[in-house]
């Protein structure tokens, strides 16, 4: 109970001091708007926005997350807060999921908005929706713990970030947002399997339009070996790293 | 003596860096312990070892009697830190900065509630409870990073220089409130590079340079460890007095001690014994001077840190205020 305590209230601190903050929720609603005014634009009229559709969801979650967890750890860390923390009787796992928890829902708040607006604006429509849940749950915890990676490789706020970009962009194209895996040089293609947001596209294009490459019975399974391995090698980095 | 806090041959390395080399103290229950060095000796190398924030390379951590090394977690509701920095949330307010520490030890709303209530009215913050930590001044936010310390009643609070850099109106207030928390049950232990500090505070302190302890004691033992020699100085009216062979003179009178004749109008008197100052003020008297003061000079606990570890204190001030 007294962990529960500790672990709700740090998230609870975490939602009003970063993540509720007016600069942050315009950007949830204005980055994936943005996104979908361009593809509109760029089409004239008309857009195949089943096509599009997973790659912004995918994209609202990556950019949402991964940056806000790690410029967030890093400046409490910075400003020592995050010590207190640490000092605090609740188990680094525990710790951990609070501080994620956050993010993650951060994450799953961008992709609603994009979602709305294909469906109510746009008519498109979704062929399994426990799935598309399974595929935006999996993909904002993913980037989330992503970010928490890079927060423990980073000292500084703008460390934060400037990683934050070099894990994003590269992502981006490797993951079949714009062009397929299947397309990309051969020589390029393994890496586009050892990025978990390729699967996670995967499992919303899946969701969609039933355009999946990868089954999901693949690639919901290897999302979440994704999660499990990166919380557990952000745990054992942070022992190793901040508790020297 | 309960002994509430043991390191046993602590050692930490940092690759070939040897921070901290072997010590060994314990803390009573009840007391104020202080670590006095100077930058680099490994003063914050062992808190953060016995507070869990950094990991021992050998050597063992005992609080209350239960070996916690490896696992500082077990003994982390039992202490409360004050960090040499002020790091609470600047966006929340005091009364939340509180009420959140009292969360991070599971403290239940009602209580952190009651609790923050009372520390801010301890520590005289309670107008500005609702005002931002970032609004606090340096003082202000000194007291309430120790009131967050205290949110969960610790039986041992760890204050690392926790009067560094503040006015001196607030190092009174927080002297006087480290005195009542002792008083009141509170063990600290304490650091700080304001040896009079350590003076006037602390029951026992302990003396570390370049990662080993030099030196255990209760302040009056490090003093008398420091002492060479029992010293007097009268002060006399410098006119109309013939200084001409005093020296020699009182040392007729007195064989067992050295006097020395200093500033034209003090004498110092030097002796492995016990001075009687009465029979020498008296001789001094009847030369015809007019005595204006005689005292016993003790030794500092700042004498007693220089002979001992060989370092000069206002170095130690200049190097700690330039960080």
């Amino acid at each position: 109970m007294k962990s529960f305590i500790a672990f709700w209230n740090i998230l609870v601190k975490d939602m009003k001091n970063y993540y509720l903050k007016p600069p942050n929720i315009s950007w949830g609603i204005i980055f994936p708007f943005a996104w979908m005014l361009m593809m509109f634009i760029k089409s004239g009229t008309v857009f195949d926005i089943a096509s599009v559709f997973p790659g912004i969801v995918a994209m609202s979650i990556l950019f949402g997350t991964t940056s806000m967890l790690s410029v967030t750890i890093t400046f409490e860390r910075k400003a020592r807060s995050f010590e207190r923390l640490l000092l605090a009787p609740i188990s680094l796992e525990m710790l951990v999921l609070s501080k994620i928890i956050g993010a993650i829902l951060f994450g799953i708040f961008n992709s609603i908005v994009p979602i709305f607006i294909s469906i109510f604006f746009f008519g498109a429509g979704v062929m399994n929706w426990p799935v598309l849940a399974a595929g935006i749950i999996l993909l904002s915890v993913v980037s989330t713990l992503s970010g928490l990676f890079i927060a423990v490789t980073a000292k500084e706020v703008f460390e934060a970030q400037t990683y934050s970009n070099f894990y994003r962009f590269p992502m981006i194209f490797l993951c079949g947002l714009f062009v397929p895996v299947s397309q990309l040089p051969v020589f390029v293609q393994p890496l586009s399997y050892m990025v978990p947001v390729t699967y996670g596209v995967d499992v919303l294009r899946y969701s969609i339009s039933e355009s999946n490459t990868l089954s999901i019975l693949l690639s919901l399974p290897v999302l979440l070996g994704f999660c499990v391995l990166l919380f557990y090698t952000s745990i054992f980095n942070i022992k190793r790293k901040w508790i020297v | 003596m309960n002994k509430i806090i043991e390191a046993v041959n602590l050692s930490k390395n940092y690759g070939s860096f040897s921070a901290v080399n072997d010590i060994s103290f314990y803390v009573k229950q009840g007391e104020i312990f202080g670590l006095l060095g100077p930058n680099g000796a490994g003063k914050t190398t062992t808190i953060n070892m016995l507070i869990g924030m950094a990991k021992t390379s050998d050597g063992k951590i005992i609080y209350k009697g239960g070996d916690v090394t490896g696992n500082i977690k077990k003994a982390q509701r039992l202490i409360g830190v004050v960090a040499d920095e002020s790091n609470l949330y600047d966006e929340m307010t005091g009364y939340d900065n509180l009420c959140f520490c009292g969360s991070l030890y599971g403290l239940p709303a009602k209580v952190r509630a009651k609790r923050a209530t009372e520390l801010l009215d301890i520590f005289q913050l309670s107008e500005a409870a609702q005002k931002k930590f970032k609004a606090y001044s340096r003082g202000m936010k000194r007291k309430l990073t120790i009131a967050a310390a205290l949110i969960h009643q610790p039986e041992i609070l760890f204050m690392d220089e926790p009067t560094t850099g503040i006015d001196v109106a607030s190092v009174r207030q927080i002297r006087n409130l480290i005195k009542k928390l002792n008083a009141d049950g509170t063990t600290i232990f304490l650091t700080t590079h304001y040896i009079e500090e350590a003076e006037r505070l602390c029951d026992r302190v302990a003396f570390i340079s370049k990662g080993g302890i030099i030196n255990i004691d209760t302040v009056a033992g490090l003093v008398e460890a420091a002492r060479d020699a029992n010293v007097v100085e009268v002060l006399f009216e410098a006119e109309r007095v013939n200084k001409k062979n005093l020296e020699e003179r009182l040392k007729n009178k007195f064989p067992h001690v050295e006097c020395l004749l200093k500033d034209g109008n003090t004498v110092k008197i030097l002796s492995q014994e016990q001075i009687d100052i009465a029979p020498i003020v008296g001789s001094l008297a009847d030369e015809g001077m007019t005595i204006l003061e005689a005292r016993l000079i003790k030794p500092s606990l700042e004498d007693a840190f220089v002979k001992m570890t060989g370092i000069e204190i206002d170095m130690m001030k200049k190097e700690k205020e330039k960080r």
